[in-house]
């Protein structure tokens, strides 16, 4: 009964991408468009079918877990360093997200980047996120996985400065990096602890091994040790934060939103900032075996939740509305983790992709419909002029909040459930009370930005000037061509006129991402978290198993589970949130004002970001300027070119200027000295032979 | 037979004068040259010597050598000579001072 998957076709999935990123980026000058274009979807939709196939014959017909080497690439030092993937039921759901949501991706960009001269490097681009993302999450070694690691951030680097000629761009790509930089600092740690405990980059090996170095300690200096398990799991959660944006490493995502609304999407909402999150529940052994580095993890992903969630509100910026709403999503995600729920946090992970991903693609279509205006003071009342856009943002959003059958409602019910559980088992761990109180909060202020969004964009009064520029004659043309025409027109000349829905593209993908965005909660949840789905790909310990199968009891069936919402205090605090965005923006729009007037101060540490940003720049971006600057000036320049470089030299000048007398140019004083050191050498030579 | 020892003094009384004559001689380069010769004999002289002493006729070959190579030595030394002279109008030996540090 049992099949075994193909090793070829995993290889196909992974590397197809590749090779269309390749051929579309090394061509990209040539190349005309609907090639490039056509040959990235091609390859993106063949991998979406490879990883469906996989998906099916791992859930469906119980194939065994695929996990061997392809490639042998060194062997040193008795540890081998190769490619190798592991496909459990982990991998296949992430291998599904990550090409479903990549293909909705790639097609959206026919119409995104129509009007970009860009065009096919962008679709090299997108293409090569997919297969390291894919490299990423098919791994079944720690070098594969830093490769993927890295590869993405690499990816994401490019596409933030993707308008490379934007100064904002470019800081905001520079920032990306160097901040991931400090994650990665204490991934690297975290995969050297586990080489130097286990002397392997296996997984399978490193799991193995989890108990033995769980009994060991590592001299940490300045402490009496730490548990080698908590080191390593803290540096590995160390990479998650930089990747996954969690406090304090989550500055650049905010900013990241300077790279074009499709790369929004993908990379740092649904896919590449999972990440994190997936990496976490790969190395669940580890994980499990550090009471320590969960708290941590709990308290981190905690604080993200609640906190981000509060920078959602005052943005009036579209995109980075939804970001925060992503950064504080991905805190519910790390917060799942922190109590053990790792599968929990993959459900939510891949609801997530789907609803955030479609959240992104509506701003981004948004966008483009206001002519390349993000600010949604100067939106309002859409609703009429994009429906496909505001009826699958609502999807989305409804997703997003958790409304009762919506997919994600399922996962950050549950969630929410695991944190309860987990306070109410340890009710002296502050930490665990500490984070339901922000995910319980954040439930309200989530629905609240959400509907503030919705609110501001589709309904209420219009804010923007539809003769802004060129006039009703060119708006009323461009809405005509709209009907018939697909992407060919957006932004060419007419910056002016009324909003207009974008092309099939554009909406497909819309479209698209809306069905799973209500279904695949309901669908996926039993069989999935309840019924043994996950198999053996993420590890729990005997408490924690119970806490879980205690809260799949309690939730029964999807419709049960629904229903149970009205009971739930969750439900109200979340139509508590929606209420008040519906009485500030809809009924009371001038009540906003006077509140801010009120809370100044709150404001103001809100619109600072909690001066994170200001920290950074100013303490440690100064703080390693003044560093640089003392070893510049005091090192390089005083000790080693002043004082060794400038001291050989001006020593050997001086000695020259010492000897160079000797050299008289006349020929009887050289034979003066010559006899003179012969005498001296003769009598030296007299004197040792007696 | 003269004794080995008045051979090895007028060999070196030869050695000192041609040394002292390097010294002294600030004009001539023509004089530097034949007290190298000088210096040369002054050795041959007490190769000789010794072969006679101690009955080995190597060392009255090796004169042979030194001879020869003196001569070609001298040669060159001249040809160099002329070609200065010729460059610089003098062998005055305080002049040929170009190679002063």
């Amino acid at each position: 009964m049992n099949e075994s998957l193909n090793p070829n076709l995993l290889l196909a999935i992974a590397l197809l991408p590749l090779v269309t990123a390749a051929i579309a980026g090394l061509f990209c000058g040539t190349l005309p468009r609907k090639v490039a274009a056509g040959i990235t979807i091609a390859g993106v939709a063949l991998s979406f079918l490879g990883s469906l196939h996989v998906a099916g014959s791992i859930f469906l017909h119980g194939a065994d877990t695929f996990n061997g080497t392809v490639y042998q690439w060194l062997v040193t030092d008795g540890v081998s360093m190769q490619v190798g993937f592991l496909v459990d039921q982990l991998t296949a759901l992430m291998m599904v997200v990550v090409t479903f949501v990549s293909l909705c991706v790639h097609v959206y960009t026919i119409g995104y980047m129509a009007d970009d001269d860009g065009f096919n490097r962008f679709f090299s681009y997108i293409s090569l996120f997919t297969f390291s993302m894919l490299m990423l999450v098919m791994s079944n070694n720690f070098m594969q996985l830093f490769f993927g690691w890295e590869a993405v951030g690499v990816v994401s680097y490019l596409l933030i400065g993707f308008w490379y000629k934007r100064p904002t761009a470019i800081f905001a790509n520079m920032k990306a990096f160097l901040v991931n930089r400090v994650g990665d600092f204490g991934f690297a740690l975290g995969i050297a602890g586990v080489v130097y405990y286990t002397a392997s980059l296996d997984y399978t090996t490193a799991f193995g091994a989890a108990e033995q170095i769980a009994a060991q300690t590592f001299p940490l200096p300045g402490t009496d040790g730490v548990n080698a398990m908590t080191f390593i799991c803290i540096g590995l959660f160390i990479g998650a934060m930089g990747k996954s944006a969690q406090v304090p490493l989550h500055v650049w995502l905010p900013d990241s939103m300077e790279g074009p609304t499709p790369i929004s999407a993908l990379i740092h909402a649904a896919t590449m900032v999972t990440a994190g999150i997936f990496m976490v529940a790969r190395m669940s052994p580890l994980f499990e075996h550090s009471e320590y580095a969960l708290n941590f993890v709990l308290f981190i992903g905690a604080t993200t939740a609640l906190f981000m969630g509060f920078l959602g509100i005052i943005n009036n910026d579209i995109k980075r509305v939804v970001a925060y709403s992503t950064l504080s999503q991905l805190g519910y995600m790390t917060v799942a983790l922190g109590v053990s729920a790792y599968s929990f946090g993959i459900f939510h992970l891949m609801t997530h992709a789907f609803f955030k991903a479609l959240l992104f693609l509506a701003a981004g279509s948004v966008i483009i419909g206001m002519h390349h205006e993000q600010d949604m003071r100067k939106m309002g009342g859409l609703f009429p002029y994009m429906k496909v856009t505001a009826i699958t943002c609502w999807i989305g959003s409804l997703a997003l909040i958790g409304t009762p059958f919506f997919s994600g409602y399922y996962s950050k019910d549950l969630i929410i459930d695991a944190v309860k559980h987990q306070h109410h088992l340890q009710p002296d761990n502050w930490i665990a009370g500490y984070a339901y109180w922000c995910v319980m909060i954040g439930v309200f202020v989530t629905a609240f930005y959400s509907f503030r969004l919705l609110f501001m964009t589709f309904h209420g009064k219009p804010r923007w000037d539809a003769n802004a520029a060129h006039g009703d004659a060119h708006g009323d043309a461009s809405h005509a061509h709209d009907d018939h025409a697909e992407h060919d027109d957006h932004g060419h000349g007419h910056h002016g006129g009324a909003p207009h829905e974008p092309g099939w593209s554009m909406k497909g993908p819309l479209v698209a991402l809306a069905f799973p965005s209500v279904l695949i909660g309901g669908w996926t949840v039993g069989p999935l978290l309840f019924e043994g789905g996950f198999g053996k790909s993420i590890y729990f310990n005997a408490e924690h198993s119970a806490m879980l199968e205690e809260i799949g009891h309690s939730v029964g069936d999807w419709l049960h589970f629904g229903v149970h919402a009205l009971q739930n205090p969750v439900f109200y605090i979340m139509l508590a949130g929606v209420l008040s965005a519906y009485v500030l923006y809809i009924a009371k729009p001038h009540w906003p004002d006077a509140i801010d007037a009120k809370l100044k101060p709150l404001r103001v540490v809100l619109e600072n970001k909690y001066w994170f940003d200001w920290f950074n720049e100013n303490v440690i971006a100064a703080g390693s300027r003044l560093l640089g600057r003392i070893f510049w000036k005091g090192g390089d320049t005083a000790i080693i070119d002043t004082g060794l470089i400038g001291g050989t030299t001006g020593f050997i000048d001086w000695a020259a200027g010492v000897i160079r007398r000797v050299q008289s140019g006349f020929l009887y004083s050289y034979a003066f000295w010559m006899v003179i050191g012969l005498v001296a050498m003769l009598a030296w030579f007299l004197s040792r032979a007696h | 037979m003269i004794p080995l020892n008045w051979l090895l003094l007028v060999s070196a009384v030869l050695f000192a004068i041609s040394v002292a004559g390097m010294f002294i001689n600030r004009k001539n380069l023509i004089l530097l040259l034949m007290c190298v010769e000088l210096l040369l004999l002054a050795v041959n002289f007490n190769f000789v010597a010794f072969s006679r002493y101690l009955g080995d006729i190597n060392g009255q070959i090796f004169v042979f050598f030194v001879l020869t190579v003196a001569a070609a030595e001298s040669a060159i030394g001249l040809a160099i000579l002329v070609v200065l002279f010729r460059e610089r109008r003098s062998i005055n030996v305080e002049d040929l001072s170009t190679l002063k540090g």
